[in-house]
């Protein structure tokens, strides 16, 4: 095996441990259009790093964490449907994004690499980043899963009992804006949803309870990156893509009528 | 009634709102409401739809802020709450057994207690979504009380629990309280049932419009215009046929409700 496609490897299973967990909490919350708007706004903080000659990651996640704060707060006092602010945050962050690397006459800015990931170009400094930066994710996850947990379920209740609900709620919001920092070279500011989303939906089936589902939601997304990436080697594809559509091979088959110990719900 | 506690009024509350007015799209929910809850004391919150019995209880419990008063309790107060409305999606995978640790870690001992005491010891390991309505709110009954709270906020804790089922639930709140010494705040409206083991009854419209031990409320003028007199009569049936046996078997309990309703009434 060449190193690149080890590091690649390496890289990309780094994000899909951390992008499982936090993707079912996606999917128990409905924030599937906040994750977009997240990542749209990663584009914004390759400039801003670019500008400022920051690392990449750090540019990345002060913009979507900047995007974020915003939307919690604004999460309080609705004026608009949240689907509407989301929309509005999520594609014009994304088209001054895009305007502001085109005006960077002096910097050459690989615009396709960051929309859709450049995997193949991950380097062991990268690999420290994803990894570290993904340990201190899980870490801060696993501090915070009760409160979060219980909060999700009702925050009413959470917060009746002690807990601290909406502290957790803010905390896993930075935790979004730091995946979203980690996973852009793995598959592109255009596809990090789907990573944090379609592992933890092909996981609902199999999963009895929600720390089950975030485990298998993690091995899900590995088992996307490895068979995208072997897919992307062999038949020559961009490989953020392939990454995603071994994912949604992983959802399909997830779907299909077979008997498990499925906890189906509904019965 | 048969309530041996020493006098609630005494104690200190564990938790009280004062004054508390609450302002929702630029109307008065509720205003100039007092409200405190005992150690051992049940008090019932009656009163119609939109009359602000949740937005009470929610501010009690430090849910919401008020815009007009204050709302007291005691610093790390251990409280057990059910509310009113609690939707679990199908895309989050919960047992039961996982539903009682939502808050806080419980020995499987002590969840399997609490499970029986509401009558559904045998679903722990099944999936929140398959249980039917009134085995849901057994459930959450049961996360309230596995938590050995000294507050227990009930938000009409019997919604979907068939007739039978919600005596015994009543009569099981009433243990509880007994056994554990909790201040107990119950927001009804099948009160006819309830009443018979509540300390105090406040009856919400906006304001408290009558408050006092079930029966000198039912004679209320304020009580009989809100829910009319067949319920105070009603109520007289249930407190009388209470005396006898308490207890131990929840489920399915009959308290042979055979006395005419008129009887105590007319």
């Amino acid at each position: 095996m060449d190193e690149f496609f080890v590091r690649a490897l390496l890289g990309g299973i780094g994000v899909a441990l951390v992008a499982g967990p936090l993707g079912c909490f996606v999917l128990w919350r409905r924030l599937a259009y906040f994750g977009d708007t997240l990542s749209h706004a990663a584009l914004l903080g390759v400039t801003l790093a670019l500008l400022l000659e920051i690392h990449i990651v750090l540019g990345v996640f002060v913009a979507a964490a900047l995007v974020a704060i915003p939307l919690v707060l604004l999460g309080r006092r609705p004026i608009l449907a949240s689907d509407t602010i989301l929309g509005i945050l999520s594609h014009s962050t994304l088209a001054i994004g895009i305007i502001v690397v085109a005006l960077m006459a002096t910097v050459q800015v690989d615009l396709i690499g960051y929309l859709f990931g450049d995997i193949l170009a991950v380097s062991w400094t990268d690999i420290a980043v994803i990894w570290g930066g993904g340990a201190l994710v899980v870490a801060v996850l696993a501090v915070i899963w009760r409160p979060l947990f219980a909060g999700t379920v009702n925050a009413e209740l959470a917060a009746a009992e002690g807990l601290r609900p909406e502290i957790a709620r803010i905390v896993f919001t930075m935790l979004m804006a730091a995946v979203v920092a980690i996973a852009l070279k793995i598959v592109g500011a255009m596809l990090i949803t789907a990573l944090l989303i379609i592992p933890a939906a092909a996981a609902r089936r199999f999963a009895r309870g929600p720390e089950a589902m975030a485990f298998l939601a993690a091995a899900f997304g590995v088992a996307a990156v490895v068979l995208g990436l072997h897919g992307s080697l062999w038949f020559d594809t961009p490989s953020g893509p392939s990454i995603v559509v071994g994912a949604l091979a992983l959802f399909v088959v997830s779907l299909l009528p077979f008997r498990g110990r499925a906890a189906e719900g509904r019965s | 009634m048969e309530i041996t506690l020493p006098s609630p009024s005494a104690a200190e509350p564990l938790a009280a709102v004062e004054n508390l007015g609450v302002r929702l799209g630029g109307r008065w929910i509720v205003r100039h409401v007092d409200l405190a809850v005992r150690p051992g004391e049940i008090v019932t919150v009656i009163g119609p739809n939109g009359g602000g019995k949740t937005t009470t209880a929610k501010a009690l419990l430090g849910l919401i802020s008020p815009a007009e008063g204050r709302s007291v309790h005691r610093p790390g107060l251990r409280v057990g709450y059910v509310p009113q409305k609690l939707a679990i999606d199908w895309t989050l995978p919960m047992t039961v057994g996982r539903l009682m640790q939502l808050t806080g870690r419980h020995p499987r001992a002590a969840i399997d207690a609490a499970l029986g005491e509401v009558g559904i010891p045998h679903l722990a390991g099944t999936p929140i979504q398959a249980l039917s309505g009134g085995e849901f709110q057994r459930a959450l009954l049961a996360r309230a009380i596995v938590r050995r709270p000294e507050l227990l906020v009930l938000d009409e804790p019997v919604q979907g629990v068939d007739f039978a089922g919600e005596l015994a639930l009543y009569e099981l709140i009433g243990t509880i309280r007994d056994r554990l010494g909790c201040g107990v705040l119950l927001i009804s409206h099948d009160l006819h049932i309830v009443m018979a083991r509540t300390d105090t009854v406040v009856c919400l419209e906006g304001g408290v419009s009558c408050r006092g031990a079930p029966h000198a409320v039912t004679e209320s003028p304020q009580y009989q215009r809100l829910f009319g007199p067949r319920a105070a009569a009603a109520l007289a049936v249930y407190a009388h046929e209470h005396h006898h046996d308490h207890g131990q078997d929840h489920h399915g309990h009959d308290h042979g409700h055979d006395h005419d309703a008129e009887h105590h009434h007319g």
